[in-house]
């Protein structure tokens, strides 16, 4: 092996500081070298081994009887019966997408269905949470312009519907985007695979792309640092990876092929830390050792270090842990696919991962494999509530000068520019798609195609300005809103997946919201009964030291136990009456962390309204169960921008308006008090209905009737449905270039 | 009787599985067809279905022409055997100069994924059995490159024969004259953008597509 | 021999061209008020082994007939030099 360095700058160069260098000496009991270095800091990143917040995340729930699989795997996974089980995964891709938007998202979507096809699961949706500067900043809209191509360019390419998302548009985005995704796949119960290796003996195939000098490094460079100006920008770039979605889709199809014939004891995608991390996970997770070969990696680049080949990100790779006799067909059906397979590895029994210049040559590093994961610092960090929160907290956020036409039509928006590039209907399952509250997708068994009479929905759901309030609380609420999303699809909820988006973790403030929000999180998902099952970390998103809004953004999954008809609509019928169901707040009103506050209003700050966490999951219930009932005619649920921008958006999709008698000033119209769903239910059946919801201790009150063509609020409040239409519809296309041909 | 499809699967071609499960919903049998085979397995149609064969690279379908099941299917359609190429599968069929034209991209230059109307223009060919012209018809869209071209001779040629079999009420495209789908003279080989397999479930919205599989599957 | 290969694949003279008309419309917007007629075509590289540069352009002249560029929407240059 070579010498090992003396010289602190290596280890600082890479990312590593002065203790955890002492911590890796401790741990060989001995210098060492700088491929061991190299492959220490690519595994103790922020990236790979949440350092910085694993001892928060410990403290969320992440235990059901139907959980199969939590966090900690690629994907957790859940059994949803019939021999079914479902993965689920989301993930943040925000820094590259911040330098190279169209790959930063495209890579996004390939990772994360590698984690998916990775338990033996075929990816079936994806969801894609997404996060901008206002729309009046050029660089903000030519991001959002890249990234919704690259998702649309990748996921429809490899052939999984992108059948939800949300997008936002925020100052505190400007310069860090968030892109996150999430991914979902169905898979055979008994076809659950982990990415273990076992067997002495057995051997380790790279399957897919060449491996080249793209991403070196890119968990520690890019995951871990925010952006300033751009001449550091320029340095990044050589991290940025380009995905080939095809080589995707071959890659996808083999590898559930080898799955399918019973060909791989285990099976891992290669990610953050490329072969380094797919390798000593595989082998550490198996309780066994490994040796690597270098020189049977294939390169696309001639003359590659082994430190290269070792921690390179390059796209569409995956790592099969196969038994020898079953090499010859592992072979050919990689073949068939027109996938590359080489054998780079051996399963040993002494559990040191060893990278070697062919199999019998040099021994370049020798490690503990289980040292790179299991060992992996964990910290502490400083926090502390910022120190003006009192007085945050008294500020009043109703201030402000209102017009509330003018504001309603401000507020509207509608995502169709979005997901009208997303192919959202392969597979044929999605019974209700983009630009909904939740996507609710047909439960079929992924063997027999056989439906199951039963659905999935989902839903994500962020709000940095409720958290940038009041962190714990704005997380709880909007766990309760993409639980709300779902009941109005007619479901219950099942599990949650988190990607918790937050500035520097070395920033005391930082590390308090991170901690309030898993709090936050905790509470809500005990109450729904619904645990984690896995999740991912974003930290260090800041420009110019300046740290974006707290942003947890939560995947609900549910189901859906009798599908026979498509649930209710948005839109509203005409000639009936417009209930509001939930907490109905009178005195504990308040604006603080409403849309109508940060973007007209002003005021970011103040205290949340109260908000009822037992009285939301009454009333989720409740609205699943009349849903599945099929006695709802219309139901949305009431989220940003409050009950006047929900009412519109009824409004709109079905052209027919509505006359509401009691809201007619900005903050009975905008405040966004969780826990509220908008609904119609037809007449004859509306006097059992409000007997059957005071039951069951779910407030309702009947706020107006349906019908006409515009909308009023009180008496003196009148919006024509032509200005919503057009004010909802316009924003998106011409800010950001028309997709179809104008008429 | 009962009629057995081909499906044809290129590496890239992702609605495979959802037209076999179409067919198999309206009481037809499926076959999944691999491009790198040339037996047609004594199929009595052949849908070549939408997808990204060969990722588009190049141009959508030029790659996909060289598979050795295309000069099988070019056999079997001359001899009139039906076949249908639908999104994917259109621009494969012109780029086999089994249809005439190209398909470009969107004059939109973006991604569309939208439910359509489009009318039934002739129905003197393999989907229109059951159908008769003027009917309108719900069935999405789901291309980048959905843009019918061709030389004015051509248009021509596609008008006087009656050969334009779907057109779009509200063109989202660019497609010239509106084209949605087009058929050769004899009428056995048809090509469309948009996806009736998509439309044949009333969970799914629409249940128009269920007449063009159906005729496909008696013919 | 070795020659290096350029094929200009361009949008034929009256076919739409979506990309080019796209950037068309952005021009002006960012104050290049004097361009026009902007298409959009490819440009792929390739190495081929003939006998001559005739050789190799007639080689590649077929190439793009029936598989770089579609006759029907496009027109393809072919530019030979030695490797």
């Amino acid at each position: 092996m070579s010498p090992a360095p003396e010289d602190a700058s290596v280890h600082r160069a890479l990312g590593l500081s002065d203790d955890e260098y002492q911590r890796i000496h401790g741990l060989l009991d001995r210098h060492p070298n700088h491929l061991e270095l190299a492959m220490y800091s690519v595994m103790w990143s922020e990236h790979c081994s949440y350092k910085s917040s694993k001892i928060h995340l410990k403290r969320l729930p992440t235990e059901a009887p139907w959980v199969l699989v939590g966090p900690g795997e690629n994907a957790g996974v859940i059994d949803v019966g019939d021999d079914i089980a479902v993965a689920i995964r989301i993930e943040s891709h925000n820094h590259p997408s911040a330098i190279e938007p169209y790959q930063g998202a495209a890579t996004g979507v390939g990772g994360i269905l590698r984690d998916i096809f990775t338990m033996g699961a075929r990816p079936i949706a994806v969801m894609d949470p997404l996060r901008f500067g206002p729309l009046d900043d050029p660089r903000s809209r030519w991001i959002a312009e890249g990234v919704v191509s690259g998702v649309s360019g990748y996921g429809n390419s490899v052939g999984v519907p992108t059948v939800g998302g949300e997008i936002v548009f925020d100052e505190t985005y400007k310069g860090n985007p968030l892109v996150n995704v999430l991914a979902m796949g169905v898979l055979p119960s008994e076809r659950l695979v982990l990415g273990q290796a076992s067997g002495i003996g057995n051997l380790a195939v790279l399957l897919g792309a060449s491996t080249g000098r793209d991403g070196i490094g890119g968990v520690s460079v890019l995951a871990s640092a925010g952006f300033g100006e751009s001449s550091e920008d320029a340095d990044k770039r050589p991290s940025v990876q380009v995905g080939d979605p095809f080589e995707e889709k071959r890659l996808l199809e083999a590898c559930l092929e080898l799955l399918d014939e019973g060909l791989v004891t285990g099976i891992q995608d290669l990610g953050g830390a490329g072969i380094t991390c797919a390798t000593s996970e595989t082998a550490s997770r198996g309780g066994a050792g490994m040796d690597v070969d270098v020189t049977a990696i294939h390169a696309r680049e001639e003359n590659m270090e082994p430190v290269e080949l070792m921690t390179s990100e390059s796209q569409e790779r995956m790592l099969a842990i196969v038994e020898p006799k079953d090499l010859t067909r592992v072979i050919e059906i990689s073949s068939r696919w027109e996938i590359e397979a080489s054998v780079i590895g051996r399963v040993t029994d002494n559990g040191q991962l060893r990278v070697l210049n062919g199999f019998d040559g040099e021994v370049l590093a020798s490690l503990p494999a289980s040292t790179l994961h299991d060992d992996a610092p964990e910290y502490d960090r400083p926090l502390a509530p910022p120190r003006d929160l009192t007085e945050r907290r008294s500020k009043d956020a109703s201030q402000g000068s209102a017009d509330c036409v003018n504001d309603l039509l401000s507020l509207l928006r509608d995502p169709a520019w979005v997901y009208s590039q997303y192919d959202h209907q392969l597979f044929l399952n999605t019974v209700v798609g983009p630009g909904n509250d939740g996507t609710l997708l047909r439960l079929r068994h992924p063997r027999t195609g056989e439906e199951t009479g039963r659905g999935i929905a989902l839903s994500t759901d962020g709000n940095h300005r409720w958290c940038h309030v009041d962190p714990r609380q704005g997380t709880a609420m909007i766990v309760a809103e993409a639980v709300m999303n779902i009941a109005c699809v007619g479901a219950y909820p099942l599990a949650v997946v988190n990607c918790l988006n937050f500035g520097n973790p070395e920033h005391p403030e930082v590390m308090w919201q991170l901690s309030e929000a898993v709090d936050g999180m905790t509470e809500a998902c005990i109450a729904f009964n619904a645990p984690v099952v896995g999740g991912n970390v974003s930290l260090y998103n800041e420009t110019n030291a300046v740290d974006i809004a707290p942003t947890p953004v939560v995947g609900v999954i549910g189901m859906h136990p009798s599908l026979s008809v498509p649930p209710p609509v948005i839109g509203l019928p005409t000639d009936a009456s417009l209930l509001v169901l939930g907490q109905v707040p009178e005195a504990d009103v308040s604006m603080a962390g409403t849309q109508w506050a940060w973007e007209i209003g002003g005021c970011k700050d103040g205290t949340l309204p109260t908000f009822d966490l037992a009285q939301a999951v009454r009333t989720a219930a409740f609205i699943a169960d009349a849903v599945q009932r099929q006695r709802l005619v219309a139901v949305h649920d009431v989220g940003e921008g409050g009950l006047a921008v929900a009412a519109a958006e009824m409004a709109i999709d079905s052209g027919v308006g509505a006359q509401i008698n009691y809201h007619n000033d900005h903050i009975s119209m905008f405040n966004e008090s969780g826990g509220r769903v908008l609904a119609v239910v037809q007449d004859e059946l509306l006097d059992a209905f409000m007997t059957d919801a005071s039951e069951h201790e779910v407030p309702v009150r009947e706020i107006g009737r349906t019908g006409g063509s515009s909308l009023t609020f009180g008496a003196e409040i009148t919006v024509p449905l032509n200005d919503l239409e057009n004010a909802c519809r316009n924003e998106l296309p011409e800010a950001l270039g028309r997709g179809t041909i104008s008429a | 009787m009962s009629c057995r499809v081909g499906v044809v699967r290129f590496p890239g071609t992702n609605c495979e599985f959802d037209t076999v499960d179409a067919i198999h919903s309206l009481g037809g049998e499926a076959e999944v067809l691999w491009h790198g085979d040339s037996s047609l397995k004594n199929v009595d149609a052949v849908v070549i279905p939408g997808g990204f064969a060969h990722g588009d690279y190049l141009r959508c379908g030029a790659i996909a022409k060289f598979s050795p099941i295309m000069e099988s299917i070019n056999s079997f359609a001359k001899e009139g055997g039906p076949v249908l190429g639908i999104c994917n599968g259109f621009q494969v069929l012109t780029e086999a100069e089994l249809l005439p034209g190209a398909l470009q991209k969107n004059a939109g230059m973006k991604f569309l994924c939208s439910m359509q109307r489009i009318d039934f223009v002739s129905t003197s060919n393999v989907l229109g059995r059951h159908a008769k012209a003027g009917d309108r018809l719900r069935i999405p869209i789901n291309h980048f490159e959905g843009n019918y071209v061709c030389s004015p001779e051509v248009l021509n040629q596609l008008e006087e024969e009656n050969r334009v079999v779907f057109r779009y009420v509200d063109n989202p495209n660019g497609s010239i004259a509106d084209i949605a789908g087009i058929c050769n003279a004899e009428g056995n080989v048809v090509g469309m953008m948009p996806h009736p397999e998509r439309a044949t479930s009333p969970l799914l919205g629409s249940t128009d597509g269920t007449t063009l599989i159906q005729s496909l599957l008696i013919a | 021999m070795r020659f290096e290969v350029k094929v200009e694949v361009s949008p034929r003279e009256g076919i739409a061209n979506p990309e080019g008309s796209t950037i068309e419309r952005a021009l002006p917007a960012l104050g290049f008020v004097t361009a026009g007629n902007v298409r959009v075509g490819k440009v792929i590289h390739l190495q081929v082994d003939a006998d001559s540069a005739a050789d190799a352009k007639s080689l590649v002249e077929d190439m793009c007939n029936r598989f770089l560029s579609n006759p029907v929407i496009e027109d393809a240059l072919v530019e030979v030099r030695e490797g």
